[in-house]
């Protein structure tokens, strides 16, 4: 039982991305020219998740795929021509098939009627009765009977990917009158025999109606594993020269494979020859990950004792622990890589929304992507799609023009939407910009003025404004569509961004298009840090939260409330935060002018953290401090620093939020706003 | 009860790791215990409950300490380099106690643990899970589950967190002089 619960999970997976593989290759279809390699590539998939699904028995599945493979069927056999509906319904029915999927694994229900409604469209394209479709002959081959000669020589490999000849010749029996000899040339002593390789191949004289593509079809599963020809013969032949007859064969064949058979594993994945991957469980490779983080601090905690001893008397020693870090590093980011995926994933998921959606819409959009094999850690990718559709949906919705409109702009009908990612240092770059009209700036001030969220006398830049679609709770959404202002703006994006360790950026060209830049890092689990002290104590600050660090003067820091300080830097007065006041630390600098000021910004919000000194930049392996205890606010981390102790991450939005009174953000604001002025 | 004292029949033995805090010997499931450790510095966490240390790097995972003399009201331990860490698996959290020395393996039987008198003062004493009488002197037997009950957790972290919260708003709102220059 516990097998089957494997395979099973293994069935689940292979689903999922042969789903995806049918997806893509659905929305790369052009209906107007006939590509039999993708539609056969689009069938092999639906085929393989029906019969995976009738090993274990999902009868829900089996039912709405067949139906799917008949329509499939009909296609790749060219007695169905290809219509963008039928393109559309397939589309919607590789969302039913999911749907039915994540039944099956998680138990949960269903929407049948959808299900039912989506196999009604199915059989209307087909239009045949069902049964009939999947043997129905071809155009191709001649109705009638046949007499077709097949030498069919599988690759010793064969047996070893699960496949199992007696079955092929089996179902051949099915398509008609067959006669095969067994030809053992190939077969060796008995001493020297392996049980999983396959030595011996079969001639085949089979006589059907079917046609010789439903042969071809019976060997489909293996046409990599073995080489097949089939061949018409006028002539009736009865060539008994190799062996015996066919339940002779049948005996041979039984005697040859049973041995073989525990090996072969019903869903192990074919070994295709090409294919050089292998599939991990990400908890697996997290747990490397973590090990070579251990290794990396043990590396560091190392290099911090040999530091006391004479170079003189060490060298040997103390240049092989440098080397030995050096690899470490290597190591770290060969595991790290892992990790990584192409960030295609996700953009292949924006393709199909931008083709719904612009349909929905009534607006003719074009997406085009860029960098999709850019590689970036899985958890991020998973974590990234829902911003992505978030944007990309306020650009079809609110950006891009109805095509009247934008003829009359002197834009080209067709709206574009460009998405691409890049890989520059140790960041990812990804940018979405649409050729729309762009943020309309009087619609947004007014409403920010009737929100409250800006002052009536007060006149932002129109930087400014454009800042102000990150505010929490902002909609310009005249109405409220059922694709974006559902009150998930974009301070709900922002923040999934910032979550992620990366940040988000806006310029807009009113009534040219709006241009979003986001930066994230590589990966989740190493951060780039700057170790502060603060009295006794250490902490982490993410560098790509620092923006600059000081030691004011006296006449730059002011006290605009009780307790509430100021740092002003050029034009602007920004808050600060005495860290050991925050997290009670004893024995830390009090004066802001003696301590270090760190200005480290999240969001829209800059606070001068104050610090006792800086100690130097390392890269941190994060980890968690819930994993045994309580949340600790104002931190997102822990990490082991060089000494073996545990140092806290500081986590700057949170710190934000903890030190600042409403009252006292106000006062520092009206403050900034009059500097302005 | 817990599940040590109701799984066991009277005559089924378990052994226990005894410690000693202060003059009190208590006594653990060692099928909990990890492992033993040297008092090591741990780094301290802001707006913790008073009974934890810190926490200390155990092999890459962050592991929180907790002071036994001030789980169990007897004021706060002066640590010396004799101090040891028992390492424990807590359900699923892993969590180390602070105690004064590691005393014994007691290899005990069900019928030996006996009731703790009813007469407690301190509703904390849920986590006292028995008592077991030696020839020569007494163990008291804890509740490891109980002692660090997400409860005891979060009720802590409650306090920490106001406490914290009224501290800022001392900082921002009075007391000038805690940040003058």
């Amino acid at each position: 039982m516990y097998d089957l619960d494997a395979f099973k999970q293994t069935y689940f997976t292979e689903c999922t991305e042969l789903l995806d593989e049918m997806e893509a290759l659905l929305m790369q279809l052009d209906v107007s020219v006939t590509d039999l390699d993708a539609l056969n590539a689009i069938f092999r998939c639906a085929h393989s998740i029906k019969g995976g699904g009738g090993v274990f028995n999902f009868s829900d599945l089996v039912e709405f795929t067949h139906v799917q493979e008949a329509l499939l069927e009909e296609l790749r056999s060219q007695t169905l021509g290809l219509s963008q509906e039928i393109v559309d319904t397939l589309l919607q029915s590789v969302d039913g098939t999911r749907s039915l999927l994540s039944a099956a694994q998680t138990g949960a229900s269903v929407d049948m009627t959808m299900i039912a409604s989506l196999k009604t469209q199915l059989e209307q394209h087909a239009q045949t009765p069902l049964l009939k479709t999947t043997t129905q002959p071809t155009a191709s081959s001649a109705p009638g009977e046949a007499t077709y000669q097949i030498t069919f020589a599988p690759k010793p490999s064969l047996l070893t990917t699960g496949n199992e000849p007696i079955l092929l010749l089996r179902e051949l029996t099915t398509l008609g009158a067959m006669q095969a000899t067994v030809d053992m040339s190939r077969l060796p002593p008995l001493a020297e025999l392996d049980p999983e390789v396959c030595y011996l191949q079969w001639n085949i004289t089979l006589t059907t109606d079917a046609g010789e593509a439903a042969i071809r079809e019976v060997f489909e599963f293996v046409e990599d594993e073995c080489d097949l020809t089939i061949e018409t013969s006028a002539i009736e032949k009865d060539d008994d020269a190799g062996g015996g007859v066919f339940e002779d064969a049948m005996a041979e064949i039984k005697a040859n494979t049973a041995p073989a058979k525990p090996s072969a594993a019903p869903a192990a994945t074919p070994a295709a020859p090409a294919a050089q991957s292998i599939r991990v469980d990400l908890d697996k490779v997290d747990g490397l990950v973590n090990m070579v983080g251990e290794m990396v601090i043990a590396q560091a905690m190392i290099m911090a004792q040999i530091r006391h001893l004479s170079v003189d008397e060490h060298m040997e020693l103390i240049s092989s622990v440098e080397s030995l870090g050096q690899h470490m590093r290597d190591m770290q980011e060969a595991v790290m890589s892992v990790r990584m995926q192409p960030i295609k994933s996700v953009f292949a998921r924006m393709a199909r929304l931008v083709r719904d959606t612009a349909r929905e819409l009534g607006k003719q959009i074009e997406l085009q992507t860029f960098g999709e094999t850019t590689e970036i850690d899985k958890t991020v990718i998973e974590k990234l799609s829902d911003p992505l559709t978030h944007m990309i949906r306020n650009s079809m919705d609110h950006g891009i023009e109805p095509p009247d409109a934008r003829r009359e702009k002197g834009k080209p009908a067709t709206g574009s939407i460009l998405l691409s990612a890049d890989q520059r240092g140790g960041r990812i770059i990804i940018e979405i910009k649409d050729d729309g009209n762009g943020i309309n700036r009087e619609r947004v001030l007014a409403k920010a003025r009737e929100k409250g969220l800006v002052d009536a006398r007060s006149e932002p830049t129109p930087e400014e404004i454009d800042q102000l679609v990150f505010h929490p709770g902002f909609s310009t959404a005249e109405k409220v569509t059922n694709l974006s202002g559902r009150g998930v703006g974009m301070d709900v994006v922002r923040k999934n961004i910032e979550h992620l360790g990366g940040n988000i950026v806006l310029v807009n060209h009113p009534g040219a298009g709006t241009h979003f830049t986001i930066t994230l890092p590589l990966t989740l689990a190493i951060l780039d840090g700057m170790v502060v002290r603060v009295g006794q104590e250490y902490y982490i600050l993410p560098i790509a939260s620092i923006m600059q660090s000081l030691r004011p003067t006296a006449d730059m820091v002011h006290e605009v409330r009780h307790g509430v300080k100021v740092v002003q830097v050029r034009e602007a007065f920004v808050p600060l935060v005495y860290l050991h006041d925050l997290f009670n630390v004893d024995g830390a600098q009090r004066d802001a002018t003696k301590g270090i000021v760190v200005l480290a910004e999240s969001g829209n919000h800059t606070v001068g953290l104050v610090v006792d000194e800086i100690m130097h930049q390392q890269q941190v392996v994060v980890k968690s401090i819930e994993e045994n205890t309580h949340p600790v606010d104002g931190f997102a981390g822990a990490t082991i620093l060089g000494d073996g102790r545990i140092s806290l991450i500081l986590d700057v939005a949170r710190i934000y939020l903890m030190s600042q009174t409403p009252k006292a953000a106000k006062h520092i604001h009206a403050m900034n706003q009059g500097n302005a002025a | 009860m817990t599940d040590m004292m109701t799984q066991m029949s009277d005559t089924e033995s378990c052994q226990l790791l005894t410690f000693s805090v202060g003059d009190n010997e208590y006594g653990v499931d060692i099928m909990n215990v990890r492992e033993i450790k040297v008092w090591s510095e741990p780094t301290r966490l802001p707006g913790s409950p008073a009974s934890m240390c810190g926490v200390i790097n155990l092999r890459g995972t962050v592991v929180p300490i907790f002071d036994m003399r001030v789980r169990f009201n007897m004021g706060k331990t002066e640590i010396t380099p004799t101090h040891i860490t028992i390492i424990m698996m807590i359900g699923k959290r892993i969590m180390g106690i602070l105690v004064d020395a590691v005393s014994d393996i007691l290899s005990i039987n069900r019928s030996d643990i006996r009731n703790a008198p009813d007469v407690q003062v301190d509703i904390d004493d849920a986590w006292v899970d028995g008592l077991i009488s030696l020839e020569d002197r007494m163990v008291i037997l804890l509740d490891t589950e109980q002692l660090f009950s997400e409860k005891t957790l979060t009720h802590a972290h409650d306090a920490a967190t106001q406490h914290a919260s009224t501290h800022t708003s001392t900082t921002l709102d009075s007391a000038p002089a805690e940040t003058s220059h």
